[in-house]
Order: C-alpha cells, then sequence, then structure tokens
C-alpha cells in the first residue's frame, strides 16, 4: 500500500515535469527513479495477478495455464521469455510470449484469441494476458536472451523484421528506421536507441516489457510497438499479427547474449 | 502438392528465397498485419516511389536519386503572388512545436503541428529540441533572405524529397500534414527578424 503511494506520486511528480523543462534535468531525475524502484518496481502488483491468472482454473474449459508450453516443455516459466521468439511445432508458427500465452488462452483455456486480437490494451482478456506476460518475463530477469537464429522460419522472420524495420510507409514517409538507426539521436528530450546496432536493440528488447512511471500503465512488447507504429502514423498493427512478431524477432537476434532486466521501468 | 512447392524454398535455407521473393512477402505483411483506424486507412500501408526506393539498406543509386528527386520537385506549390514568408511568426511557433497529427486517434486529418522540434533546434533558448535534422537556430538571421534561400526553404518544407529524396524529414505540403497558410507561419517563424529563432 505505501508502496503503491510512493508510485502515484513519483507518476505525478513526472507528469509534472514541463516538456519544456528541460533534457538533462529529465534524464538525470530519471535514473534516479529508476534507482528507488530498482528494489521495488511496481509491476510486482501485475506478476502476483499474473501467476494468481496462471494457476487458476478459468474459461470455458475451466483449466489452469499450468500445462502451456512456453517453449521449454509444458509449465516451464523459468527462462522462457529469453528464448522467445521462436518456432512452434504445434502451430507451425513463429510467435512470441504474448502470441503464445494467447494461444495457450484458446487451447487449454477456451478464451478465444480473437476477443484478444480485437480487444484494447490493459483491458478484458488482453489486460490478463498482460499481467501473465509480467508473470513470465520476471522468471527471465538476468538471462542472457538466446534467440534460436539457426532455425531457418525464425531467420526467415529476423530478416523480415530487418526489411519491415526499413519499411518507409504512411503519412510521414516514417520507418522503424527513421529513429533508430543513428547512435545518440534525440526526439524532443528523449533518448533514441540505435535497433540497428547490437547494443541498441539489446537496450530496447532488453527493457520492455516495462512499467511507465509517466502514466503508471505497465506495457508489454506488442503495446510498446502499437504505439511506435502510432507515431510513424502507419494504419493499425493488428495484435500478434506477422510484422509485430519479424520485429521482435529481429530486435531480440540482434540483442542476442544481452541480459534480460525484465520487467523494466521506464519513462 | 501445393504444400510441398511451398516448403521447398524453406528447405533450402534461406538463400533458396531471392531476395525479390523476400521483399513481395515483406510487401503483403505491410498490408496484411494492419487495419485501418479512423483517418489512418489501409493506404497508408502502400509505398509510393520516394518510400519504395529508400527502404534498402543502402539507398539508391545517384541517377536514380536524382530522377526521384526531379519528380518530387514537380509536386511543389510556390505561392501564387510571392508571398513565402509574410505568415505570422507566432503561429509558425505553435505549429513547430506541435507534434500532433494524422494518427489513428486523432478525429480528423487538419489542424496538424509540423514536428519540426522533433528533429530540429529552433529558438536557442528552447533546451527540449530533437536532434535528427540539423539545428535551425538563427536560420533567418545566418542565411538572409535572399529570393534564392527563400524558395529553397518553402520547397524543403513542402516537399523535402525534391532536395534530398531520401530525406527522413516529411512531406509537409506534398503529404498534406501543413496547409499553405501554415508552411506560410513556419516561413515567418524561420525568416522574421523578431522571429525567437533569429535572436
Ligand atoms: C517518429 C519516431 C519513431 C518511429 C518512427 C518509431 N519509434 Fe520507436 N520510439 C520512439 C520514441 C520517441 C521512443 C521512446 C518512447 C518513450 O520513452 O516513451 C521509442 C521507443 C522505442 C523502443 C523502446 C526503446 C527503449 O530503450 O526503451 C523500441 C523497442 C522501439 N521504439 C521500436 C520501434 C520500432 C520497431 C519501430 C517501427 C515499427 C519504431 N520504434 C518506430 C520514436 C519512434
Ligand atoms: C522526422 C524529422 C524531421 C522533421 C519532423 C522535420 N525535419 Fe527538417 N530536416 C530533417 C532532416 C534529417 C534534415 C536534413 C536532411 C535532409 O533532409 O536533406 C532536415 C532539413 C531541414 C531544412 C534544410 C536545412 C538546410 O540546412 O538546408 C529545413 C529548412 C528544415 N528541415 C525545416 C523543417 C521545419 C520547419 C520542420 C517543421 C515543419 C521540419 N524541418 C520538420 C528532419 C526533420
Amino acid at each position: 500500500m505505501r508502496r503503491q503511494l510512493l508510485f502515484t506520486a513519483l507518476g505525478a511528480a513526472i507528469a509534472l515535469t514541463s516538456p519544456l523543462a528541460g533534457a538533462a534535468g529529465d534524464e538525470l531525475n530519471f535514473d534516479a527513479y529508476r534507482e528507488m524502484l530498482a528494489d521495488g518496481n511496481p509491476a510486482e502488483l501485475l506478476e502476483m495477478e499474473g501467476e494468481e491468472l496462471w494457476r487458476t482454473a478459468r474459461g470455458p474449459k475451466n483449466a489452469t495455464l499450468e500445462q502451456c508450453d512456453l517453449g521449454r516443455g509444458p509449465g516451464v516459466v523459468e527462462g522462457a521469455a529469453a528464448q522467445l521468439p521462436r518456432y512452434f511445432a504445434d502451430t507451425d508458427k513463429v510467435q512470441d510470449l504474448e502470441s503464445r500465452l494467447m494461444h495457450c488462452m484458446e487451447a487449454q483455456q477456451g478464451i478465444p484469441s480473437a476477443e484478444i486480437i480485437n480487444g484494447q490494451f490493459l483491458k478484458g482478456e488482453r489486460g490478463k494476458l498482460a499481467a501473465l506476460v509480467a508473470y513470465v518475463v520476471t522468471h527471465s530477469k538476468g538471462k542472457p536472451i538466446a534467440i534460436d537464429l539457426s532455425h531457418p522460419r525464425v531467420k526467415e522472420m529476423y530478416d523480415m523484421g530487418e526489411r519491415a524495420f526499413r519499411y518507409r510507409t504512411g503519412a510521414m514517409d516514417f520507418a522503424c528506421s527513421s529513429c533508430h538507426s543513428q547512435d545518440g539521436k534525440r526526439i524532443r528530450a528523449t533518448q533514441l536507441p540505435n535497433i540497428t546496432k547490437p547494443e541498441g536493440a539489446a537496450e530496447g528488447w532488453s527493457s520492455w516489457p516495462a512499467y511507465r512511471v509517466s502514466n503508471s500503465q505497465f506495457w508489454t512488447m506488442q503495446h510498446r510497438l502499437w504505439d511506435c507504429f502510432r507515431q510513424q502514423r502507419t494504419a493499425e498493427p493488428v495484435f500478434a499479427s506477422d510484422v509485430t512478431i519479424a520485429l521482435s524477432v529481429f530486435m531480440a537476434g540482434k540483442g542476442n547474449g544481452a541480459e534480460a532486466r525484465w520487467p523494466g521501468v521506464k519513462r | 502438392m501445393k504444400k510441398l512447392f511451398l516448403a521447398l524454398p524453406l528447405a533450402l535455407g534461406l538463400s533458396g528465397a531471392s531476395a525479390d521473393e523476400l521483399q513481395t512477402r515483406v510487401e503483403q505483411m505491410m498490408l496484411d498485419s494492419f487495419k485501418a483506424n479512423g483517418i489512418a486507412g489501409l493506404d497508408r500501408q502502400k509505398q509510393d516511389a520516394v518510400q519504395k526506393a529508400c527502404s534498402g539498406l543502402t539507398p539508391p543509386d545517384a541517377e536514380t536519386m536524382k530522377k526521384l528527386e526531379a519528380a518530387e520537385m514537380a509536386t511543389i506549390k510556390w505561392p501564387t503572388d510571392g508571398n513565402f514568408t509574410g505568415g505570422d511568426w507566432k503561429e509558425g511557433q505553435k505549429i513547430a512545436a506541435s507534434g500532433r497529427g494524422l494518427t489513428w486517434t486523432d478525429k480528423t486529418a487538419d489542424n496538424n503541428g509540423g514536428g519540426c522540434y522533433n528533429c530540429h533546434a529552433m529558438d536557442p533558448k528552447e533546451v527540449s529540441e530533437g536532434t535528427i535534422g540539423p539545428s535551425l537556430e538563427g536560420y533567418g538571421k545566418l542565411r538572409g533572405s535572399s529570393e534564392e534561400v527563400v524558395k529553397y526553404t518553402w520547397g524543403k518544407l513542402w516537399n523535402s524529397k525534391a532536395y534530398n529524396a531520401c530525406s527522413d524529414m516529411p512531406r509537409n505540403g506534398y503529404g498534406g500534414i501543413l496547409t499553405e497558410t501554415q508552411i506560410r507561419h513556419v516561413m515567418a517563424y524561420l525568416f522574421d527578424p523578431a522571429s525567437p529563432v533569429n535572436q
């Protein structure tokens, strides 16, 4: 409870910082916030909710997710997120953590994927899925990111992701690369990682999903990508669609070997 | 049978799938993975000539760049009355500072910002400024306002790709991001001696 209060206060403090107040100030303060939060990420509350959801019998089939195979065997959560996205033979698809969880929810619990795909972030079953994400990623914290690019289907997604990353389109001609392919660039006061390099890709991939202090929301990687596409002025990406998986494989694969810091804390 | 046929290039590994084939699939993916939402329709997922030419790992060759730039140059609408800079710099400042508009959460396609500060330094007193583009601090003071400079700047704002086909700067006029009147306000912000940009 006390913690919750502290976070709300922090959120408010950051929200009040005027966008004109300055780059340096914001960045410095933010490091301080991060340190304060280091041993108490508010995402912990969501992790607990996710763990509960994992073990609770739900849906039309009244089943738990304890038989869900995230790639390391049925029910194995430890280290699973660090190896995702990967190829799954049962679906014949390359899946990220979110699309895999969605598959398990449908296959085991009978919760229709359409409900999640057509839903909204932070709401309903898609909101519950985010809590499950928080739970699963916590069990890869500190593990090296290890995407198996030797698998031809994964490598193929990587190559498609690399091209999607540079695909200029939309009302402002932007591609991801317009904002994320040079070192040390900023949009306003916000530092942008150079995702075309391993360090930048690792920075992006290993710090999301994250708790966003500015709006007190937990955002998954699907959510992060969705908002970057919004800023890019494209049409709306479909939840867990191929482009989101391809870009994820590209970023995760390029960041291979970096240490996962999930769940992150971001402005 | 069909399945076997499809599986073949995969079995051969990626070297089997030609670059062209991969490109076709990426173009399809950039369409299939999206849905229209409000003002952000699926037409946004199809590339025009410069978008397509500038999406590779390397920029197109010099000759292609020239051709693309000539085509973009032809789209620029020049002010018929020769009024390039007679806007209101205060309005221009608001347009330069606003990055809003044209997302699927915007209700209408008008009243957009230019988002100049997302990428450029302009007013030397403003510290929250992007660095994707070069600094424009003191723009009018440093470059003067000869016809050549003024015309170039108008053209650059209308269609940045006319001068560099693979520019990261949006095509404000051509792309319908800003109106002619808004561009004139931004021009005033860059050139008016009273504008904070030139202090
Ligand atoms: C118009 C500029 C712009 C475009 C285009 C853009 N982004 Fe971003 N991106 C940002 C900004 C700004 C942030 C930081 C957001 C924040 O901190 O709230 C960001 C953050 C990110 C992050 C998190 C980085 C970190 O270290 O926290 C990732 C990953 C990312 N973007 C990926 C992408 C991908 C993939 C695309 C293409 C689909 C893309 N971006 C397109 C501006 C952009
Ligand atoms: C997404 C980033 C971006 C945005 C937004 C943007 N620009 Fe640019 N701009 C650039 C880049 C990059 C260049 C230099 C490269 C090029 O285009 O050749 C540039 C170049 C320019 C130049 C030419 C500078 C020179 O030295 O010749 C002017 C003038 C300019 N921008 C003005 C503006 C104005 C005014 C706005 C807002 C209406 C704006 N830009 C918005 C990225 C941007």
